[in-house]
C-alpha cells in the first residue's frame, strides 16, 4: 500500500537532484531550473502532508497555491535577469559573471 | 480504489518525475534539460491526482508545462544562435563529486527520518470537490496572502519587463 513515506521518498530524492543541480550548473539557466526542481519537490511533501494527516481541511493545498505563484514570479524575474546579462556580458557562464567577486 | 491500479500508477509517475529531474541535472543540452523538466512537471501533475489534489494537478501542468517550462525553452532557444552541444555542462572547477555525495548523504539521511517517524495517518477521507473548498479558504482565511501574492505577481511582471526591455533613457 503506497504511503505517505513514497511521496515524501519521492519528493526528497527530486529535492538533492536539484540541490545538484543548482551546485554544480554552470549557466544561469541550470541552476535556475534546479531551484525550480527543488520548489517542485516542496509543493509535493505539502500536498502529500495535507492529503495524510490532515485531508478533511485543505491547507497544504492552499499553501501549495501560493508556493506556485512565488515560483512563477521567480521564474519571471530570473530569466529577465538571464536575458539582460546576456545582452550586456554575451554570456551565461556564472563563472564569468565575477564583477562583484571580492 | 483499487490498490493495486493505484499503486502501479504511482510507480510509474514516481519513476517519471525521478527520472526526468536525473536527466535535468545531468544531460549536456539545455534545451533537453528544459524539456525533461516539462516532463518531470507532468509526472508530479500525476502525482497530485494519485493525492486526490485534482485541482492543484491542473494548476501544475498549466502554470509549470504550459508557462514555466515553455519560458524556459524559448529562453534557451533565443540566446544561444550557435551549437547548443555542452551549454548545459557541470563545472569542471566545482567539486561534483563532493557534492554529488552531498546530495547523496542528503536522501539518506531523509529517508531515515521519514523511515523511523511514526505519523499520526488521519482516517477522514479526502475532501471530493477540492476547487469550492480551496477557493473558500483563499478567499476568507487566506485573504491577506493572497492581495500579497497578486501585488508580488504584479511586481514580477513590471521588474521582469522593465528588466528584459530596458528603460528608455531619453
Amino acid at each position: 500500500m503506497i504511503g505517505l513515506a513514497h511521496f515524501l521518498a519521492v519528493a526528497a530524492i527530486v529535492f538533492a537532484l536539484g540541490l545538484y543541480g543548482v551546485l554544480t550548473k554552470r549557466t544561469i539557466v541550470g541552476m535556475l531550473m534546479g531551484i525550480e526542481l527543488m520548489l517542485n519537490a516542496v509543493n509535493l511533501n505539502l500536498v502529500a502532508f495535507s492529503r495524510f494527516i490532515t485531508p478533511e481541511i485543505l491547507t497544504g493545498q492552499v499553501f501549495a497555491i501560493f508556493t506556485i505563484t512565488v515560483a512563477a514570479a521567480e521564474v519571471a524575474v530570473g530569466l529577465a535577469l538571464f536575458f539582460r546579462v546576456y545582452r550586456d556580458r554575451n554570456t551565461v557562464h556564472v563563472a564569468r559573471l565575477n564583477t562583484m567577486r571580492w | 480504489m483499487n490498490d493495486l491500479a493505484y499503486t502501479v500508477a504511482f510507480v510509474i509517475f514516481a519513476a517519471i518525475t525521478v527520472g526526468a529531474a536525473f536527466g535535468v541535472v545531468t544531460k549536456n543540452n539545455l534545451v533537453h534539460s528544459a524539456l525533461l523538466m516539462a516532463l518531470c512537471f507532468i509526472g508530479l501533475g500525476g502525482l497530485y491526482v494519485l493525492l486526490q489534489a485534482d485541482f492543484l494537478a491542473a494548476v501544475q501542468i498549466l502554470v509549470y508545462n504550459g508557462a514555466i517550462a515553455i519560458v524556459f525553452v524559448l529562453g534557451t532557444m533565443l540566446t544561444r544562435r550557435s551549437t547548443r552541444h555542452g551549454t548545459n555542462e557541470t563545472d569542471e572547477n566545482s567539486p561534483s563529486a563532493w557534492i554529488a555525495a552531498l546530495s547523496g548523504l542528503f536522501v539518506a539521511v531523509t529517508l531515515g527520518v521519514i523511515m523511523h517517524t511514526p505519523w499520526r495517518y488521519s482516517a477522514a477521507g479526502p475532501v471530493q470537490d477540492t476547487p469550492d473548498v480551496l477557493a473558500q479558504l483563499i478567499l476568507t482565511d487566506y485573504m491577506l496572502m493572497m492581495e500579497a501574492a497578486a501585488v508580488l505577481l504584479l511586481a514580477a511582471m513590471i521588474g521582469a519587463i522593465v528588466l528584459a526591455k530596458g528603460v528608455n533613457a531619453e
